[in-house]
């Protein structure tokens, strides 16, 4: 799986955006979108999501559940 | 636009100086035949030349923020180029963006280091008081550093006179000393509110820190021990460095007179003791747990007792951080960034030199007047202290009606002269909670703990309410410089205890109105 952002709860404060570690975040129509393709839910990288850990709302940030976990390579 | 033709001329009339006349040759020069006048007044800090130390004092003398009268004649502007923050506070909630909202970590629009660039000449060139650019947020400048720092070198290559400042939380501000001084940014704040991390858990529920968020004491500590080493590695480089608090009742309340010690021992020259903003419907922890801030009484009690410690402000307006004008005057809207971006920007330092030097002249014109009237006030000996509220609209005199007025500016008044000790705002708020109350009701509680009122004009109704409020409407100063004529009421107030015309009463407490503005 992926992190995903809740639009609606979005304040497009850029925060997210300079923390991610796979540069999968970019804003889109006013809001900031993580491109699933790159994010690897900060596995290898820190102890807990970057995004989630920044992100000024609560539970804006969230696992996509239509994508499955990331698996690191061996 | 702030004002519309009529009302400039207004104020250029009444300003009825030679500033007046040059401001209006320089806008009418640069085609803006209406963003003159000497703007809306904001009020003086009990800091003067007198009480900073003079190197310290040529840095501020024309700094909106920090000097007594510099902000009458000079603006600021913020641009809103710092988005991202790094640490969440009680009293702080990023969601709420009303457009009339007039306080910090609010905007309307942000923009990128080129545009502010664009903007802040466009601004400088049509207001020619300009003198100071600072990044404030809407986030923390310094979680944003690539920005704020693009952004300052951008200015200070193409306007090398504007002052640049910046405000932060502290977290990140070891870190960035070296680049701060680079920019030869040469005023920061810091916002402290706490030194004693159990304290600051009440305040800040988290930090993110070293790609970890914290949380608790644990957070609230990092937070205190950065930004007080901060403030010591500013401070033996010699950069400016005024420390903001948010009273908070019950929480920090007591204990920012231990914050005021810390942060003067490292060497900080100006305290700013702010009231705490906390309406339930700007959705911030404290606004929805019920959370008050301080009446009129309790933050002027606290800044009189850290005063004796150091320098205190008390003319902060708690500004958006894309305020642009003088303080208490936002004109930002006249400044959008579609507005910007098709102005033709001639950035001429020669007509913003000379009306700067042309402000020096009335600043001494004033300082004279109220040194002359002081002097008589020699060999008076009273305890008597009042508190007198004036309405202004500018450049230190009695020059607003009190029905116009948005808000008053409070001196108090002793054998010692007249101290300009805060504001208060009277202005139009959005519906919440005020909306079926009576206006003039709303006033007097505003300036119930003042025994005058000066204004230069009054109707009859208004007039018969304060005085039965207690409140003495003063009309007979009107277009006299402020300080001068406070002086002059208070002699003939002692006179007048003294005949048995009338007799001192203590007067109550006031209330601190917050919440947004309504322009218009």
């Amino acid at each position: 799986m992926a992190y995903k952002i809740v639009a609606s709860q979005c304040t497009s404060c850029t925060a997210c955006e300079a923390e991610c570690p796979n540069v999968a975040i970019t804003e889109k129509g006013g809001t900031f979108v993580i491109n699933p393709k790159k994010c690897t839910e900060c596995i290898g990288y820190f102890d807990i999501p970057q995004c989630v850990a920044v992100c000024p709302v609560d539970n804006t940030c969230i696992i996509d559940n239509n994508f499955p976990r990331y698996q690191p390579r061996a | 636009m702030m004002y519309d033709a009529e009302q400039s001329l207004e104020v250029i009339e009444e300003a009825g100086s030679s500033v007046a006349d040059l401001l209006q040759q320089i806008a009418e020069h640069k085609g803006c035949g209406t963003s003159g006048g000497s703007g809306k007044a904001s009020c003086g800090s009990a800091a003067g030349s007198g009480d900073l130390a003079p190197e310290i004092w040529e840095k501020v003398k024309n700094h909106p923020c920090y000097s007594e009268e510099a902000h009458h004649h000079y603006a600021r502007m913020h641009v809103a180029v710092a988005p991202a923050c790094n640490i969440q506070c009680n009293y702080c909630n990023r969601k709420y963006d009303c457009a009339n909202e007039s306080r910090p970590g609010v905007v309307s629009e942000k923009l990128t280091p080129e545009q502010a660039a664009k903007k802040v000449l466009a601004v400088a060139s049509t207001i020619p008081q300009m003198t100071v650019l600072g990044i404030a947020g809407p986030g923390d400048p310094l979680a944003n550093p690539a920005k704020t720092f693009k952004t300052f070198e951008l200015i200070y290559n193409t306007a090398p006179d504007i002052k640049l400042c910046l405000s932060t939380n502290g977290l990140m501000l070891p870190d960035h000393v070296d680049t701060i001084a680079k920019y030869n940014v040469d005023h920061v704040t810091i916002t402290i509110n706490m030194v004693d991390p159990d304290i600051g858990a009440q305040i800040y529920p988290w930090i993110f820190y070293q790609n970890k968020r914290y949380t608790g004491r644990e957070a609230a500590q990092i937070l205190t021990d950065r930004q007080l080493l901060g403030l010591e590695m500013l401070t033996e480089r010699g950069i400016l460095c005024k420390v903001n608090s948010v009273m908070i009742p019950g929480v920090n309340d007591k204990h920012l007179v231990e914050v005021n010690r810390a942060v003067k021992s490292r060497g900080a020259f100006l305290h700013n003791i702010m009231p705490l903003i906390s309406a339930p419907e700007h959705g911030t922890v404290f606004g929805l747990t019920g959370q008050r801030g301080p009446t009129a009484q309790e933050l002027k009690a606290l800044q009189d007792s850290c005063e004796g410690e150091m320098n205190m402000m008390r003319h902060c307006r708690q500004c958006r951080a894309d305020a642009v004008g003088l303080l208490g005057e936002d004109r930002s809207a006249e400044f959008t960034t579609d507005k910007i971006m098709e102005m033709e920007v001639d950035y001429d330092i020669d007509s913003r030199r000379a009306y700067q030097a042309k402000v020096e002249v009335e600043r001494q014109a004033k300082v004279t007047a109220k040194q002359t009237e002081l002097e008589t006030l020699a060999g008076e000996m009273s305890d008597v202290k009042i508190l007198i509220a004036v309405a202004t609209k500018g450049g230190g005199r009695v020059n607003e009606h009190f029905g116009h007025a948005k808000e008053f500016q409070v001196y108090e008044l002793s054998t010692g002269g007249a101290k300009f000790v805060g504001h208060r705002r009277v202005d139009l708020y959005c519906q919440g909670g005020f909306g079926d109350e009576d206006s003039l009701e709303s006033v007097i509680r505003a300036i119930n703990d003042c025994a005058a009122v000066f204004v230069a004009k009054i109707g009859g109704c208004p007039k018969t309410d304060l005085l039965k409020a207690g409140i003495e409407p003063v009309d007979q100063y009107a277009h006299e410089f402020i300080e001068q004529s406070a002086i002059a009421y208070f002699k003939d107030y002692l006179a007048r205890i003294r005949s048995g015309e009338i007799e001192h009463i203590v007067r109550g407490d006031a209330d601190i109105r917050q919440g947004a503005f309504i322009n218009g």
